[in-house]
Formats: C-alpha cells, sequence, structure tokens
C-alpha cells in the first residue's frame, strides 16, 4: 500500500505543475505603486489585499498598543462620514474592508462588487487617507480594547503567549503585547492614534496583491485613487530582536484544569539556504498534523493531548522555532518530557529516507491545492511580497522542496535542533513541575 | 443633516443600479447537480473549474441528539474511532494516504450530523471514495486504540470546555433551555459519561446508523457530475442500505411555562456578559418564511456596527462594549433565537439586561428601518457572489441543510425567500419569539463582580 500510494502521489506532481491557473502579473500604476495582479473574470468581484509593514512593532515603548487601536479606528469614521454613516456606506455596496494588525504589518483585506468598485474604492480610500479619529470613536473603540486585555489577562492561552514574549523577547517590542497595557491603552491621546496614523500608512513599505474581475489597467489606475495620497515615507522600523532560549520551564500559576504550553528554541530565516531543509524538518516533527512525530507519539500512542504542533516563526525581526500543547494538569509534565525526547531523537538520529519521501510528497501534492480562490490566492500573493519571494516563485517552489537530501535534512538537524536551549511556558497547575 | 441626506440620495440611486445588474448569473446554484443511488445515498455535486481541487465529503444524519441515553459523546467519539482502520486499513492510515497525495482530510460532529471529508487533487477522487466507502462498512477497532483515544476525547473536552468559562456557562445554559429534548446535552458529552464510552457503544452506534440511506454524498470542485455517478456507483453502489434505519423522532420539549435564569461565576472572568436565548421554530421545508424573517431579524437586531442593538447600547449610549443577536435557523428540531450584551466598565448586568429589554421594546414598537432592510437585503444578494469564490463552504451549507430536514430545493430557495421578506413579516416574527417565558437568561460573572451582589439580593 505504501509503495502504491508513493507511485501514485509522482504521477499527481507531473498531473499538476505547480503554475495551476495562478498568473501573475506585476503591474506598476502611472503613479509609481507596484503590485501583483491574478486576472480572473469569471466571478464579478475583486479581492484586493494591502500590507503595510511595520505595524504593532512601531509603537514607541510608552505609547504600546497605539498602532493597534489606531487600525481598529480607521473604519470608525472618515472624510465627511461619521462611524455609522461610514458603515451603513460600506453595507450599501455591499463591500467589505477588514483591518487588522500584527507585529510586523497592518493589513486590510477588501472585496468589492464590480458593479460598485468605484464607490467601493472611493470609500476605502477616506479610511485610509482620512481617518477622523473622533473622540466618541476613540473612547468607544479603546473600551473595546481594555475589555479585550482584561479578557487575555485571564486566559491561558493569552498569558502563555504573553510570559513567553517577555522572557524571549525582553525589550524589544516583541516582548510586550500589541495591544498594550490597561494602563499604555488607557492613556494613548488622540495624537498619539494620529502620529502612529502617518508612521503606519506610508507608501514605503506598501505591497499589494489583488485577485478577480479587473484588468491591469483598471487596476493601476484604481491603485493611484486608492492610495496615491498616502505619505511616501513611515516611521522608522524597530531593529533585530535578540531572542533568549534558557533551557528552562517558567511555570505561571493560574487555576485551570489544563495547562497550556509554548515552547521555543531559535529558528531558521527564510533567506537561508537551509530554509527549505529545516522546514521539511519541521513538517515530519511537528507540522504534518495527524502524520507528525510529536503528534503520534504524544496524542495517538499515548492520548495525553488534543492536539500538539511545531511550527517556524519568520518573522521580520526575529526567526524562532515554536511549538505548542495542551495537557492536564497531572499529565502535562510526561507531555513535555516527550516533546524533549523527540527533539532529541530528532538531533541525534535525523530522520528516516521514507519519511523525507512522504513529506516531500505531500508539501509538493498540496501545494497547487491552495491556490483556490480569489481570496486565498491574494493573501497568498501579498505574503510572498512581504516574505521577499521573487514573482516567480510559485513555478519554482517545489523544486525547492525536491532539492533538498536526507543528507542536508539530517545535517540541519544535527546543527539547529537544539534540546539544550528548547524553552517552556508552562500555564496551569501543571503536578511535578516546577521552574 | 444634510450632509447625510445628500449621501443617502447618492448611495440610494447607486443600490438600484446593483439591485437590476446582479439579476442575471449571479446564482451560486447555476453549478450544482443532484441525485440518489438505488441504495438510497444522496449525491450533490458542486462545480468549479478555476482550481484542480475537489472536496469530497460524507454526511451522515446522524449527531450527538441521536445518542442513547447515558452515552452522551458518543457520536462525537465515533467520529475520531472512525480513523482507527478498517479490515483493509491499519490505524491512522486513512488520513496517511490522503496526505501522501497532497491532500488533508478530517471530520467533524454536530447535534444532527456527523460529516468526514478529505480536499485533495481532483483527479484522486476514485482513491478518497473508495476509502470513505469501505470505512462506511468496514471499521474495525482495537481496545487498545479505544483507550487512548477516549483520552484525546478528554483533553479535547478540557481545552474546549473546562479550560474556558464562557464554554462552560454555555452548556450550562444550553442544559437549561431544553429539558427534555437532547440538545441540552453537549455534543462533546458530558465528563462522566464519556468516561464510560467503550468499544461495544461505538460499534452499536455505528452499526446503527452508518449506511448509504443515511448519508449525503457531496463533491465540490473541479469534478464532473459524470464522472461522480460513475465514482459513486462503484464505491458506494454496492453497500447495503440499513433497512431497519428509524425515523429520526426525538424526545421533545413539553411547553415551556417560566423564564429560566442561570448565574454562573467562574473565577477566571474577566468580562461579565448576559445573553438571553427563546425558543424559535428552525427553516421548515417548504415553508422557509418564517424562518427566513427570523434570520433578518438577527441581521437588524445584531448583525454589526448599524444594527439596533448596537446603534443604541454602543453608539447612542454606552451601555455595551458588544452586542449581538443570533438565530440558528438551520437545525432539525426547535432552535434559538439568542442576544447578547457585553456591558461597558461600570456597568451591572442587571443594567445591562434592562437595556437590552427596554431595547427590544422599543424597536418593537419603532418598526423597521427601510433603508436598513434594503442594505440587508443588498448583503444578502451580494453574498451569493462572493458564495462562489469558496466552493468549500457552499458544499457546508449543502450538507447542513441536507442532514437537518431540509431538500435542496430549500437550499436553492432561500435567498428569493429572504429577498421577500417583507416589515410586517419581521415584526410579526419577533412578537412571537421575544416571549421571556419561553426563554433562558443567563448572566457569566467573576465572584467578585458587584453585579452579581445585586442578582443574589
Amino acid at each position: 500500500m505504501i509503495r502504491f500510494a508513493i507511485a501514485l502521489a509522482a504521477t499527481l506532481l507531473l498531473a499538476l505543475p505547480a503554475r495551476a491557473g495562478v498568473e501573475i502579473k506585476e503591474v506598476t500604476s502611472p503613479g509609481g505603486i507596484t503590485a501583483w495582479l491574478v486576472e480572473e473574470p469569471s466571478i464579478p468581484f475583486v479581492a484586493l489585499e494591502l500590507r503595510f509593514r511595520g505595524g504593532g512593532s512601531l509603537d514607541a515603548p510608552d505609547k504600546r498598543g497605539a498602532t493597534s487601536l489606531m487600525t481598529g479606528l480607521l473604519e470608525e469614521g472618515a472624510g465627511e462620514m461619521d462611524a455609522r454613516e461610514f458603515a451603513r456606506a460600506t453595507e450599501r455596496l455591499a463591500a467589505s474592508f477588514r483591518y487588522d494588525v500584527s507585529d510586523d504589518a497592518v493589513s486590510i483585506s477588501a472585496k468589492f462588487l464590480t458593479e460598485t468598485r468605484d464607490e467601493a474604492i472611493a470609500l476605502l480610500r477616506e479610511s485610509l487617507i482620512a481617518p477622523r479619529f473622533d473622540p466618541d470613536a476613540i473612547d468607544r473603540v479603546r473600551g473595546q480594547m481594555l475589555s479585550s486585555i482584561r479578557s487575555d489577562e485571564k486566559d491561558p492561552r493569552a498569558i502563555a503567549g504573553r510570559v513567553f514574549d517577555a522572557a524571549v523577547y525582553g525589550d524589544h517590542p516583541y516582548g510586550t503585547p500589541l495591544d498594550g497595557t490597561v494602563d499604555s491603552v488607557s492613556t494613548l491621546t488622540r495624537d498619539d492614534l494620529i502620529a502612529a496614523h502617518r508612521g503606519a500608512l506610508a507608501r514605503d513599505r506598501l505591497h499589494v496583491s489583488a485577485v478577480g474581475d479587473i484588468t491591469a489597467d483598471e487596476l493601476g489606475t484604481l491603485l493611484d485613487r486608492l492610495l496615491g495620497d498616502l505619505p511616501e515615507v513611515g516611521a522608522d522600523l524597530p531593529g533585530p530582536a535578540a531572542p533568549r532560549f534558557d533551557g528552562g520551564v517558567e511555570v505561571v500559576d493560574f487555576d485551570t484544569p489544563q495547562s497550556v504550553v509554548q515552547f521555543a528554541q531559535p529558528g531558521i530565516d527564510f533567506d537561508h539556504p537551509d530554509y527549505f531543509a529545516a522546514y521539511i524538518l519541521n513538517h515530519i516533527l511537528g507540522g504534518g498534523g495527524f502524520e507528525s512525530r510529536l503528534m503520534s507519539e504524544i496524542r495517538e500512542k499515548r492520548g495525553l493531548t488534543y492536539g500538539i504542533y511545531s511550527y517556524l516563526v519568520d518573522k521580520d525581526q526575529a526567526d524562532l522555532w515554536m511549538g505548542s500543547v495542551a495537557s492536564s494538569n497531572d499529565r502535562v509534565a510526561e507531555a513535555i518530557e516527550a516533546v524533549r525526547a523527540e527533539w532529541t531523537r530528532a538531533r541525534d538520529a535525523g530522520v528516516t529516507a521514507e519519511e523525507l519521501d512522504r513529506a516531500k510528497t505531500y508539501l509538493t501534492g498540496s501545494y497547487p491545492l491552495r491556490f483556490d480562490g480569489n481570496g486565498p490566492i491574494a493573501r497568498i500573493m501579498v505574503a510572498m511580497q512581504m516574505s521577499g519571494m521573487p514573482i516567480d516563485y510559485i513555478a519554482t517552489r517545489n523544486d525547492r522542496v525536491n532539492a533538498v537530501t536526507l543528507e542536508d535534512v539530517n545535517r540541519v538537524a544535527r546543527e539547529r535542533i537544539d534540546p539544550e536551549r528548547l524553552s517552556f511556558v508552562v500555564v496551569g497547575r501543571p503536578q511535578g513541575l516546577s521552574n | 443633516m444634510s450632509r447625510l441626506m445628500t449621501l443617502r440620495a447618492v448611495f440610494l440611486a447607486l443600490s438600484v443600479t446593483v439591485i437590476l445588474a446582479l439579476a442575471p448569473g449571479a446564482r451560486a446554484d447555476d453549478a450544482v447537480t443532484h441525485f440518489t443511488l438505488d441504495n438510497g445515498m444522496a449525491v450533490v455535486v458542486i462545480e468549479d473549474h478555476r482550481a484542480p481541487v475537489a472536496v469530497h465529503m460524507v454526511w451522515y444524519r446522524v449527531g450527538a441528539a441521536d445518542e442513547p441515553p447515558g452515552q452522551s459523546g458518543i457520536a462525537h467519539f465515533l467520529e475520531h474511532l472512525m480513523f482507527k482502520g478498517t479490515e483493509t486499513l491499519a490505524p491512522g492510515e486513512f488520513s496517511r494516504t490522503v496526505a501522501r497525495n497532497g491532500g488533508r482530510d478530517n471530520a467533524f460532529t454536530s447535534y444532527d450530523y456527523t460529516a468526514y471529508f478529505q480536499r485533495i487533487a481532483a483527479d484522486r477522487l476514485d482513491l478518497v471514495m473508495g476509502m470513505e466507502a469501505d470505512r462506511m462498512v468496514n471499521l474495525r477497532l482495537s481496545p487498545e486504540d479505544v483507550a487512548t483515544e477516549r483520552d484525546v476525547v478528554i483533553e479535547e473536552r478540557n481545552q474546549r470546555t473546562e479550560n474556558d468559562p464562557s464554554s462552560l456557562f454555555r452548556e450550562q445554559k444550553n442544559a437549561a433551555q431544553y429539558l427534555n429534548h437532547p440538545y441540552g446535552v453537549p455534543i462533546i458529552g458530558w465528563r462522566h459519561e464519556i468516561e464510560t464510552l467503550d468499544r461495544e457503544t461505538a460499534l452499536a452506534f455505528y452499526e446503527r446508523f452508518y449506511a448509504p440511506n443515511n448519508a449525503i454524498l457531496i463533491v465540490a470542485g473541479d469534478v464532473a457530475p459524470d464522472e461522480v455517478r460513475a465514482l459513486a456507483e462503484k464505491h458506494y453502489g454496492p453497500l447495503p442500505p440499513n433497512p431497519d434505519l428509524a425515523p429520526r423522532a426525538r424526545p421533545q420539549e413539553p411547553p415551556q411555562l417560566a423564564e429560566r435564569r442561570l448565574l454562573f461565576e467562574d473565577a477566571r472572568v474577566a468580562q461579565p456578559w448576559v445573553s438571553r436565548s427563546y425558543t424559535a421554530p428552525p427553516r421548515e421545508s417548504g415553508a422557509q418564511e418564517k424562518a427566513a424573517a427570523l434570520n433578518i431579524l438577527a441581521e437588524l437586531l445584531g448583525g454589526g456596527t448599524t444594527s439596533y442593538l448596537a446603534e443604541k447600547l454602543q453608539f447612542d449610549e454606552q451601555i455595551a462594549v458588544y452586542t449581538s443577536a443570533f438565530y440558528g435557523g438551520t437545525s432539525l428540531d426547535d432552535t434559538t433565537f439568542s442576544l447578547v450584551v457585553v456591558p461597558a466598565e461600570g456597568v451591572t448586568l442587571q443594567e445591562a439586561e434592562d437595556a437590552m429589554d427596554a431595547t427590544l421594546a422599543r424597536f418593537l414598537q419603532d418598526g423597521i428601518d427601510s433603508e436598513q432592510l434594503d442594505r440587508v437585503k443588498m448583503q444578502l444578494r451580494a453574498a451569493q457572489i462572493y458564495a462562489r469564490d469558496d466552493v468549500e463552504r457552499l458544499a457546508n451549507r449543502y450538507g447542513r441543510a441536507m442532514t437537518q430536514g431540509l431538500t435542496l430545493a430549500d437550499v436553492q430557495a432561500w435567498p428569493d425567500i429572504l429577498q421577500s421578506v417583507t416589515e410586517d413579516d419581521i415584526l410579526a416574527a419577533a412578537q412571537e419569539v421575544f416571549d421571556r417565558r419561553r426563554a433562558v437568561t443567563g448572566w457569566l460573572a467573576a465572584p467578585s463582580d458587584p453585579a452579581q451582589e445585586e442578582m443574589i439580593q
């Protein structure tokens, strides 16, 4: 059965060139804004993705949460419209605008119908260029953010993330929550939000992708109208973080039946020649859903958890190799022990040729299946630009995976998997664990 | 005010254009084909040829509400065990084979259905269909696999429920909603009953409910109906129907005569909230009008920034940081229409609940804002266009409906029924449903919350 399945999968690679249906054009608007476009006229709408590099990490140390609160206010009144008028106008057009913030970016995801494209773009433009930051809107959205911060203070998953970030990143902006604290958010002023807007939404850090019922010429015109009036230059990005891993276990006491665990060690940058070997290695270790070693050992064989995953984190200013698991308080020590054992086994014994083949077959076979909708393709293309991938990357990606040898993976395992620095944060009442 | 009037005039003109332009060719169900195999298995094919991908799903008309008393969680537990092998597949080999072919697979359980799916290259359909048909009749379970998987499910319950006071609150509140109907029992099961589930209870449930005449096959993506029919006849066609399949008759609720109230305290609650859920009728096959009115009512009352509750409680006054309304219309038996108010800082739960009730009363008195109704209907029309971008979601929509008492024709009629809802329909539905004697009101709070002391006094 195994041999049969692999033979099938080899056919699959031939039958499915990775380029399947995705023809990306680079479009430069008359005003000089660059975007990646896939024309897909069969459904009369466009998915448009904008990313502004920087995000929450642009906050000044005493203004933590400013970029996040600013982003939340973009749709709360702009130009001639207050918050309610803006929302009604969006509904009338049946457009959808989502504004989001992460450590490294402010993201705008827009969907609009061909029929109302011009009106939708005019509306979206107002929110990006001329947000009002009305005092009543600031108070209202600030109240929502404070409520969410207070909830995070009693949520074991959020607590684990916060303690972990502080320990690993220290004074870097990554070391504190991007929504800020009750104190920092309470003292943010309207001027702080105007400054955050001016610093975060600028053309020197912008990436754009569009998929749908629109031509290159139409997109160029649209982009100049939408984004032409943004400032050229924004705020300075933070420097690189210097993640620290002491290899220990930090227990945070919290009265809840199941302990929540995060763990990490140093990661690897996407541009490093060993990235794909590490990526495949992680897939085998803990990235591959039900098939991974961690899932097999800790869930399938021992029933210690509902799910365990590991992943490479490629942030702009730091690279981590992270993982997470949750187990009841009386079993979590056993789960952590098993994670350490798998980590050590991967370093010392590497992976087998069969595991490597399976991982490659999955990774190369599943890759073309991602490109199955305007929204997903637009999100993938903007992420590619943020990671600095070339526009022909999609056609070359499976070759990069296939080029990795068993020797590469096992060398990377020996060099990079580091059980001594693998550090854990545990939130709960774990038995048999202490700091 | 004049600025607002100008804007309105502009946008009213716009929306007329849109309505006209959306009429032709905008329907998502153009690409849907439906047929039934000789053994009673229904088949739905949804075509989308933009990418070489297919989603293959089998939906069983059985869920947590069909469980024998005392065996809560068995439907979901069996769903887990379905990955543990057959006469010809080793435990885990199903998922392993899907992964080796570049696909992914999973399953989910609800009150009225259990569904299994694989997302895979379209030319792998034969392979996954063969394996799915195999496990419909040939499941084999070892006692060791059953015992380990029960631990996994207990950890799943820990993660979803025990570790989250909001989930515990919803579970308790749901139990208060239904005195007699199994919708009051959690899908994942009560912990003490999960602990007693074993191989025999799982296999008995499997034998009773897993059969082609109790299943719906949905294939969506880069596939042709003829090709799906040929494959379905090859793999599912030979499976024998279960002649003893009984009608889905669950114990029904007695008339509710008094409001039920619940105060749930947990030290892990940082943000208290109040929730009210009224018993409401579900979508009925061939008669979905009342459900359509309730669906639009939920949008008008709590569908977002411009909804009535947000307008009154978050904008005109700062009583709430969040409000919402939700109607779970797709359901085999009676369902709920629920409201949530999350109070702003300094507002007690009693004040929040009083404001919610005052707002509801005012809504019924004011009548419907026809412009708001137009906006909601415009968004529903546009949703049909956006829906065509996500064929997996469309497949889910058909699967949920057809396992919960509706037909394919009902699903396809639904958008037009929504558009035909009038202001009077909505008000009549609201008058009928908003009766506190047929509702549960729940407060979620930390023990130290002053609002809670008020309630005790």
